[in-house]
């Protein structure tokens, strides 16, 4: 097997592993890490249910090798919530019903911490072509789009979520 | 203690039912840890992978699948010879899901592989070699039925006529519905018009691939995992296709990543037990997207005439349909329901409606939301629009004028019990959007939907334990919500607090048989059938009190969650709630579980009216959704937040089907979009929020009036939006989808 | 693996600096292709449309990641992602329409990692930075075996999926010129839905005007509507000498709609294109005065 060894970090945790040239992160979160919270709903960048966070930059990770984690800061839904304590984004979804079958939830969640991140204050337009990336055949979107919005106005008025949302684990 | 339809009891006061509970499943699918179709991995499990035509139709002469075995790492390789005979009623899923003899369209599957990885899985599928010779294909229904069409089948010889016919033909049945003397309406009438309407296929667009994980041995058992709507459907259909004993096989329901009708069938799920029996290993396989797209099933494709008259005053005289489905490349489209729902909405004194089911080189339908009825409500909600404009009258008047309404003839046989669109027709008129100002290119759209409701065989079991908490097994996979409102109904019934119940899926193991999570059945279905298990729960409960206080059992009743005494003639009792009884259920006669097994009947018919603001780009023909507003009978909705999702869900499925969702087939009757870049499903920024509004007419079928809601939703939205378009852009669409290049040659910029 | 094919695996490079990278695409065996941002790469790979035997990354070549200014113009490395670029304020500030194309290229995860060299090196009709970038007047650095050499991105493509490369070449960096005075930008396309679609019709527009508001120069350019972007003369000429009034943008959408000469596909018809291009290259064509102008 030709295998290649790639150092990383994953949700604070070092990590490596050995996958072949033509695995993407994705299949390496999923087969061989066991982070099966990332989803593939195509496999081809089309719908955003595999979306993580690399170096702070939101992406599919069926774009992207596996090889290129190499020393690299991967953020994956499984390290969204701070031990017990949900995000609020994680909260506000439960509490707006914004998933049905909840496939394409741990994208939307991903991919709107990222938006978050860069804006506190996005308005329901911004809110919609940020996620646009991000596919849901069930809820129609409102739902995923009232709890985001919903979330940036908590997270707004009081600074302490946001900055233990923002937290990052101290690497050992 | 079973229920008995009684409308006392919808007059109700609710704790639980109707409020907005969080999901047991929540916390599970915020995080990551919720496990789908896709999730789950075995000890020594294989990778399968299925090798697909790449004709629309062609005769198979052989398949060589001598190097795909020598690959390092294959360790099964399947063809159709490893399904063996089968009962008739599954015969053409046998072929489905493995071609014989014949691939019959693009992606038709041929062979399988299991591997040790993916790659070289992937390896082992180049290696096999099919040698094909190629046919002539029909991808069209229209041209399809025509007699000089390539035949899919010489043993297909038309059902439903006078006399079946000597030839053999791509027509499998005719129906037709009706009542009443239509020619005779059709005079009447002051304006009668006729028009023909065309729907390209759509896909359910669920986005988790289908998927599972199988593991059969040599001793004739297995276990299935599997994201489907029905699993006890996957144990009866696989075990057959296998040949084994129905109990040899058990079936658990992974949490499933959207159906809506898709995962009504099997596709992988035989074909993965094929493999792990040969391999002797477990074996997952996972569909891609593309593969989803090509050989899951899809809508068909239609084309229908519609034809209805009406008086100045907006009485429609009578209304006239055909109907031509092809449901892709075996027998059983969804034109029975298309035909029957067609003018389910009107109360007509003449109506017919024929209905055509048409084979051609396209994968096997499957199920989407209301199969059949939006297509069918297309076309008939379509030209009542445009009688509506050309004798000047107000849609929504003409509507309440003709509206179905509490006993009127449905136009498929039986009567209407009490049903809810006069009160969807009435809210929608009372609505501010309706009145909304316009500006120009800008057009309003109304239409309206039905759709039957099914309830079906269904069973559920309720386990008290010691400590007061309760379990709650259901059958029917939740696929948005519905284990919530599910132990919602359980916990209203016994009178505990909605979070000491706990609402799983069991697996057909354990659990007697349920039927498929279709025909907005579950909430309805299995709600009452959690309501009776409670009440057979409580029943044992009341018993035990009795047995405890020493009093006859009539003597006590059930309130607020505790046994009380009926009557001061009772006795002086101090309650005993259901955590007290439970933890003496050892010594007063063992473990207390309520059980119901029914099929269930009275699932109450519902009705919806769609509004929708467009606005067309006429110099591009691009079309914005500007606002929408659905107004829907929910009966009773149980967890309002979930019944307002299905609305939503469905009614952006409609915007996607009729606006830009199409299967595109080129001259090869290849699919030409088997991918989410071009098979283009509303995203975010398409939309704008869709305002649900819940009408609640309650259903008299159920002891809390529920109404399924997952379907009718998808039902009025293609007519809504072609409605609104014509009007913004001055033109009469008869095309689905609207897509720019058809809007602006309708507008003659082109 | 041990496969019956005797294929040998896939080969994974990331090299550090150019030269590595030149001599590995020269002298590597097989297949071997750039990996950029991966977006076109890795979905070819994914649907079995190609097979390469080996893969330069090339984000690990400092000097590729980066955006550079000097006195003639921008230097846009090829490993820059479009989201690098929508952050760049004096890049947006000179070339809005070039950094906006490069904003419409698929989602924002696809921004994070998609980049307009890899738009342009992928040779698709409908790649939306190109037509921006021909309008805007921008070359592709090219480095190979030989040394460097500069190719106007209109020359680059030769069909689809078919470039000017030679054997062992990449492409460096894209260069963009200072913008001259009063000069205006602006890139259009076309698609049924508002994101997450390949342009029907793209097309791009960028405008001198002097100091009366006529214009002194033009650059149209057409996506979409033939095998390769098209840069229209004829289309610019119908704007210079006019202050892009009604009549001249009647003239530019007339042109562009018989410039093109497109095909009929799953994505749209002939006839659609034709009209759509004249209709889109218009609105470019507003917006590119307007920012001349100095109105947005
Ligand atoms: C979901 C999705 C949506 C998309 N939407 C759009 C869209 O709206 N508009 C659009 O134009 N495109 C779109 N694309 C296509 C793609 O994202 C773009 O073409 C992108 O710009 C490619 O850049 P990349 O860096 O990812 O290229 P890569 O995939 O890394 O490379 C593309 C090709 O160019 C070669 N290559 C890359 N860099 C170099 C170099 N420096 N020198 C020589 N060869 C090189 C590679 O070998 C490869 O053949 C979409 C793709 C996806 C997955
Ligand atoms: S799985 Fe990565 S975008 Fe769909
Ligand atoms: S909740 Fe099912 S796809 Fe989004």
């Amino acid at each position: 097997m030709f295998q290649i060894h790639v150092s990383t970090s994953i949700n604070g945790d070092d990590t490596e592993f050995s996958c072949e040239a033509d695995e993407t992160l994705l299949d390496v979160l999923r087969d061989r890490l066991g982070l099966t919270g990332s989803k593939e709903g195509c496999g081809t960048g089309d719908c955003g249910a595999c979306s993580v966070i690399v170096d702070g930059r939101l992406v599919c990770s069926c774009l992207m090798l596996g090889a290129e984690a190499q020393g690299r800061e991967i953020e994956t839904i499984e390290g969204m919530a701070n031990g017990s304590e949900l995000h609020p984004l994680q909260q506000k979804f439960l509490d707006h019903a914004a998933l049905q079958c909840g496939v394409c939830t741990p994208g939307f969640l991903v991919a709107a911490k990222s938006l978050l991140e860069r804006n506190d204050n996005p308005t329901e337009e911004e809110v919609r072509y940020w996620l646009a990336g991000n596919l849901c055949r069930c809820t129609g979107y409102d739902k995923i789009v009232r709890a985001v919005l919903d979330t940036a106005k908590e997270m707004r008025k009081s600074p302490k979520t946001k900055k233990t949302a923002a937290k990052k684990r101290v690497k050992a | 203690m079973n229920f008995q339809a009684g409308k006392d009891t919808l007059k109700r006061k609710f704790d639980t039912v109707g409020t907005r509970t969080p999901r047991p499943d929540g916390l599970d699918k915020v995080t990551g840890r919720a496990q789908f179709g896709a999730d789950l991995t075995a000890p020594g499990m294989l990778w399968g992978m299925i090798l697909r035509s790449p004709h629309a139709h062609a005769r198979i002469k052989s398949i060589d699948t001598s190097k795909a075995e020598a690959v390092n790492g294959v360790h099964a390789v399947v063809t159709s010879r490893d399904f063996g005979p089968c009962p008739d009623d599954v015969l053409d899923i046998r072929e489905n899901v493995m071609a014989r003899g014949k691939v019959l369209y693009d992606g038709h599957a041929v062979a399988a592989v299991a591997a040790t990885s993916r790659s070289a899985a992937r390896q082992a599928l180049k290696l096999i070699k099919v040698d094909y010779k190629v046919l002539p294909h029909v991808t069209d229904v229209d041209e399809a039925m025509k007699p000089s069409a390539p035949i899919l089948n010489r043993k297909l010889f038309t059902k439903g006529l006078d006399k079946t016919p000597r030839k053999p033909s791509n027509i499998a049945e005719r129906f037709e519905f009706g009542h009443g003397d239509v020619e005779a309406g059709m005079k009447q009438a002051d304006l009668v018009i006729e028009r023909t309407f065309k729907t390209e296929a759509t896909h359910q667009g669920y986005i988790e691939p289908n998927a599972c994980l199988a593991n059969m041995g040599s001793d004739g058992r297995a276990d299935l995992w599997c994201c489907t709507q029905g699993h006890f459907m996957v144990r009866q259909v696989c075990s057959a296709l296998l040949g084994m004993d129905a109990s040899a096989l058990r079936v658990t329901a992974s949490e499933i990543g959207g159906g809506f009708g898709g995962k009504t069938t099997v596709f992988v799920e035989p074909v993965a037990l094929a493999l792990s029996l040969k391999a002797s290993r477990p074996v997952k396989i996972v569909m891609s997207r593309s593969e989803v797209l090509r050989a899951s099933g899809p809508t068909s494709s239609t084309s229908i005439d519609v034809r209805i008259g009406m008086k100045k005053d907006g009485t429609i005289t009578a209304g006239d349909a055909t109907l031509r489905y092809q449901g892709g490349a075996f027998p059983g489209s969804a034109v029975p329901y298309g035909a029957m729902a067609a003018f389910a909405c009107y109360d007509l004194k003449a109506v017919r409606a024929v209905g055509y089911d048409v084979i051609a080189n396209r994968p096997k339908q499957a199920a989407y939301r209301a199969p059949g009825a939006p297509m069918a409500a297309y076309a008939v909600e379509s030209v009542v629009d445009e009688l509506c404009k050309e004798l000047n009258l107000d849609p929504l008047d003409v509507r309440l004028k003709n509206a179905s309404s509490d006993g009127s003839k449905a136009s498929y046989g039986p009567n209407f019990d009490v049903i809810g669109l006069r009160a969807t027709l009435e809210a929608a008129k009372a609505h501010p959007h309706y009145k909304a100002r316009l500006k120009p290119n800008q057009g309003r759209g109304v239409a309206c939907g039905f759709w039957f409701n099914f309830g079906g065989e269904t069973s559920v079991s309720l386990n008290v334990s010691a400590d007061g908490t309760i379990g709650l097994s259901v059958g029917t996979p939740d696929i948005g919500g519905s284990r919530a409102s599910i132990g919602n109904m359980a916990a209203e019934e016994l009178g505990v607090p909605h979070d000491k119940v706990r609402c799983i899926i069991a697996d057909t193991a354990s659990l007697g048989y349920n039927d498929v999570t279709d025909g907005s059945r579950v909430t309805f279905a299995s709600g009452l059938a959690a309501i009776n298990a409670a009440r057979d729960a409580i029943g044992k409960m009341c018993e035990r009190a009795a047995g405890i206080w020493g009093i006859p059992v009539d003597a006590v009743t059930w309130e607020d969650g505790a046994a009380r005494p009926s009557s001061p003639n009772a006795g002086n009792h101090e309650p005993l709630t259901l955590a007290d009884i439970a933890a003496q259920a050892g010594a007063t006669g063992g473990p207390i579980s309520g059980h119901c097994e029914i099929n269930a009947e009275g699932a109450g018919v519902s009705f919806a009216t769609h509004l929708v603001d467009t606005e067309v780009d006429p110099d591009t023909g691009y079309v914005k959704i500007l606002r929408y507003t659905v107004f829907q009978d929910a009966g009773k909705a149980i967890h309002p937040s979930y019944v307002e999702g299905q609305f939503q869900g469905g009614a952006v499925q409609g915007i996607g089907w009729a606006l830009n969702e199409e299967y595109i087939y080129g001259e090869d009757g290849k699919l030409q979009n088997p991918g989410f870049l071009d098979y283009r499903i509303p995203v975010a920024s398409d939309l704008p929020m869709i305002d649900a509004v819940i009408v609640e007419v309650p259903n008299p079928g159920h002891p809390y009036g529920v109404r399924g809601v997952g379907e009718t939703s998808i039902v009025p939205p293609l007519a809504a939006i072609s409605n609104s378009v014509s009007s913004a852009a001055g033109v009469r669409m008869t095309q689905l989808p609207m897509s720019p290049p058809r809007l602006l040659k309708a507008l003659g910029r082109i | 693996m041990n496969v019956i094919s005797g294929r040998i695996p896939l080969q994974y490079h990331a090299p550090a600096t150019l030269k590595d990278a030149v001599n590995l695409l020269a002298n590597s065996k097989g297949k071997t292709q750039i990996l950029a941002g991966g977006t076109d790469l890795l979905v070819r790979m994914r649907t079995g449309f190609s097979e390469p035997d080996n893969i330069i990354d090339v984000k690990h070549i400092s000097p590729m990641c980066k955006i550079s200014r000097d006195g003639k113009g921008f230097s846009i490395g090829a490993a820059v992602s479009s989201a690098e670029m929508s952050e760049n304020a004096a890049l947006l500030k000179a070339w809005p329409g070039v950094v906006e194309a490069a904003a419409l290229i698929g989602s924002t995860q696809v921004q994070g990692r998609a980049t307009i060299a890899g738009n342009l090196c992928n040779a698709s009709p409908a790649a939306d930075s190109v037509p921006a970038m021909v309008a805007a007047g921008a070359r592709a650095l090219i480095r190979g075996p030989k040394g460097k050499r500069k190719v106007a991105v209109e020359k680059f493509c030769k069909g689809p999926g078919k470039t000017v490369l030679k054997k062992g070449e990449l492409v460096e960096a894209i260069l963009l010129p200072e913008k001259p005075a009063r000069t205006g930008d602006a890139y259009l396309r076309f698609i049924p839905r508002t994101e997450m679609d390949i342009a029907v019709v793209g097309a791009g527009v960028c405008v001198t005007l002097d100091s009366k508001g006529v214009c002194t120069a033009a650059r149209v350019s057409l996506g979409a509507i033939a095998p390769t972007v098209l840069l229209d003369a004829r289309a610019a000429r119908t704007l210079v000498g006019t202050s892009l009034d009604d009549p001249a943008l009647d003239a530019l959408a007339a042109a562009c709609s018989a410039a093109a000469r497109p095909i009929d596909d799953k994505r749209g018809t002939k006839e659609f294109r034709i009209h759509v291009a004249g209709v889109l290259a218009r609105r470019a064509a507003i917006i590119a005065r307007d920012r001349a102008l100095g109105k947005s």
